[in-house]
């Protein structure tokens, strides 16, 4: 049963994330972009991470993606004439390249990768767990997490700045 | 799991599917009843007594009206947008807790769909999903008022979640759980959350009203400057689906609500009416089943609130909305979980 859902799971997030690619239109690719993010939480679940699953789905699905959906309608790129980007055979010869090497890198990282098992008796299947998450992030892994939520507002007082209406500046 | 236990969870999930239909349909017919009796009319008393056939002949007649699909729209999207908007609009209801515990022959029976230790952050994500729907159907309709309507709709979501998510944060704090059943259960009798987070709860009522879209945060569809926004191009049952499910969402809402705040199935007296009945079986019944009637008068209440509110007050203009979620509304719940956190920090330092 979890083996069949697994591989079901598996076959639609890779179909997902070549339509990303493939879509013409880039509403479309957003949007399996999404449903690539929902079959990644379904194998969250099945590895018993809720915790994970969900915050994934809140954070990305959930807030990331409605930007990117915004600032993609508001261009508007499907509507205007050049909707097809032309490229020319340099960039496509350039893409090749760099996409084989990429694949190359790959497949001699994973040829002498063997599979890890675990260890049936001390294995924890709690692990994925939110009280169990919360109870190492907060132990073993404190310094880390709090320097973590200094960057993240680094980051907000960022926008912040960046956001600000300069001085003189007109109002749209 | 259990094959019985497998066909009582599928059962159980069809009747809160069905109820919440017929709750999101009978709240039309109360909404406009509502609305007659704020505005001194009659309401629609035609169709059968009381005109309590209302909705089931604005659902025939939606049904069968010319299914049309504007020319540049983008077909696909344009038929998923209002199929989006149900599918999540249905979801959150999962995880609420309607009711605490029944014993039918020897088994002890939940009345909750799913438990998952993550409830609340399911809600959560449900919540933050529902504004997809919008987002496709405006931008599938191929109509500058649609897209302004899906835009704001977006931005507007976006903004009200934090603040949202931070007076969810206060509540978590005092309960330390996520699960929607264990908050539940330490609201026993009359220990509501309410009167512990007075603020927050405004706070989290506000959010509800912008996040289902209803006035005087219903922006996106405002029918004055964006002529219905982002269902101006919809007709028949696609647009049906839409006010459809926000009905379906304002029901959603009311349930959280209820279940966070004001203390889900639990009502005063409760352990009294438990220890007046010698039978221990028939007493956890009796008080479960009256639990799951107190439940839906709390969340009548709140529906009743949602449309009280629609017709007494105005529209804000857009900046007002925003000036009102992140300078207000985030700094606000801020400051909620300071005096949260504070307030835990006193009682154990007291005892």
């Amino acid at each position: 049963m979890t083996e069949s859902l697994f591989y079901f799971l598996a076959s639609l997030t890779l179909l997902c994330a070549l339509m990303v690619v493939i879509s013409k239109n880039p509403v479309h690719s957003v949007l399996f972009l999404i449903i690539t993010f929902f079959t990644i939480s379904g194998h969250y679940v099945l590895l018993n991470a809720q915790f994970l699953a969900v915050v994934n789905i809140i954070v990305y699905a959930g807030a990331i993606m409605v930007l990117f959906l915004f600032v993609i309608m508001f261009l508007n790129m499907s509507k205007t004439g050049d909707s097809r980007m032309k490229t020319s055979t340099i960039s496509k010869f350039a893409g090749a390249i760099a996409g084989g090497l990429l694949f190359i890198v790959l497949i001699s990282a994973l040829k002498d990768a063997s599979v890890v098992g675990y260890n049936p008796e001390t294995y924890n299947s709690q692990v994925g767990m939110v009280e169990t998450l919360g109870q190492v992030l907060f132990t073993d892994y404190l310094l880390p997490f709090e320097l973590a939520s200094v960057l993240f507002l680094v980051a907000m007082v960022g926008a912040v700045m960046l956001g600000k209406k300069e001085e003189g500046e007109s109002h749209f | 799991m259990e094959s019985v236990d497998l066909l009582y969870k599928a059962i159980y999930i069809l009747v809160i599917f069905g109820i919440t239909l017929l709750i999101a349909t009978y709240s039309t017919y109360f909404e406009r009843k509502i609305a007659a009796f704020i505005q001194d009319r009659v309401g629609p008393n035609r169709a059968g007594p009381f005109g309590l056939l209302q909705p089931l002949a604005d659902a025939g007649k939606l049904f069968f009206k010319e299914d049309f699909i504007p020319a540049r729209a983008n077909k696909a999207l344009f038929i998923l947008g209002p199929g989006v908007a149900m599918l999540v609009a249905t979801m959150s209801s999962a995880v609420i807790p309607y009711g605490d515990m029944l014993i039918v022959g020897g088994r002890e029976v939940y009345l909750q769909a799913i438990e998952v230790n993550i409830g609340v952050l399911y809600i959560f994500g449900v919540v933050s999903l529902g504004v997809y729907g919008l987002m496709i159907g405006g931008w599938a309709s191929n109509n500058k008022f649609s897209l302004l309507g899906a835009i704001r709709a977006a931005s507007q979501n976006i903004s009200y979640e934090l603040a949202m998510g931070l007076s969810l944060i206060a509540v978590l704090m005092m309960t330390g759980s996520l699960s929607l059943r264990v908050i539940a259960e330490q609201q026993a009798g009359f220990n509501w959350n309410i009167w512990y987070q007075p603020l927050g709860f405004i706070i989290f009522l506000v959010c509800a009203f912008a996040e289902t879209n209803r006035t005087p945060f219903d922006l996106p569809e405002s029918e004055a400057e964006l002529i219905g926004g982002y269902h101006t191009e919809y007709g028949s049952m696609k647009l049906g689906m839409y006010l459809f499910a926000e009905y379906i969402n304002i029901f959603v809402a009311s349930s959280v609500m209820a279940t966070l705040y004001f203390g889900a199935y639990n009502f005063p007296f409760m352990e009294n009416l438990r220890e007046a009945i010698s039978d221990p079986v028939l007493a956890n019944n009796v008080v479960t089943l009256v639990g799951v009637g107190v439940m839906f008068v709390k969340i009548f209440l709140f529906i009743f609130f949602f449309m009280w509110v629609r017709w007494t007050l105005p529209r804000f203009r857009y900046d007002q909305l925003m000036k009102l979620g992140w300078k207000i509304l985030i700094p606000l719940a801020i400051l909620n979980i300071i005096l949260t956190a504070g307030g835990i920090l006193l009682k154990d330092y007291l005892i």
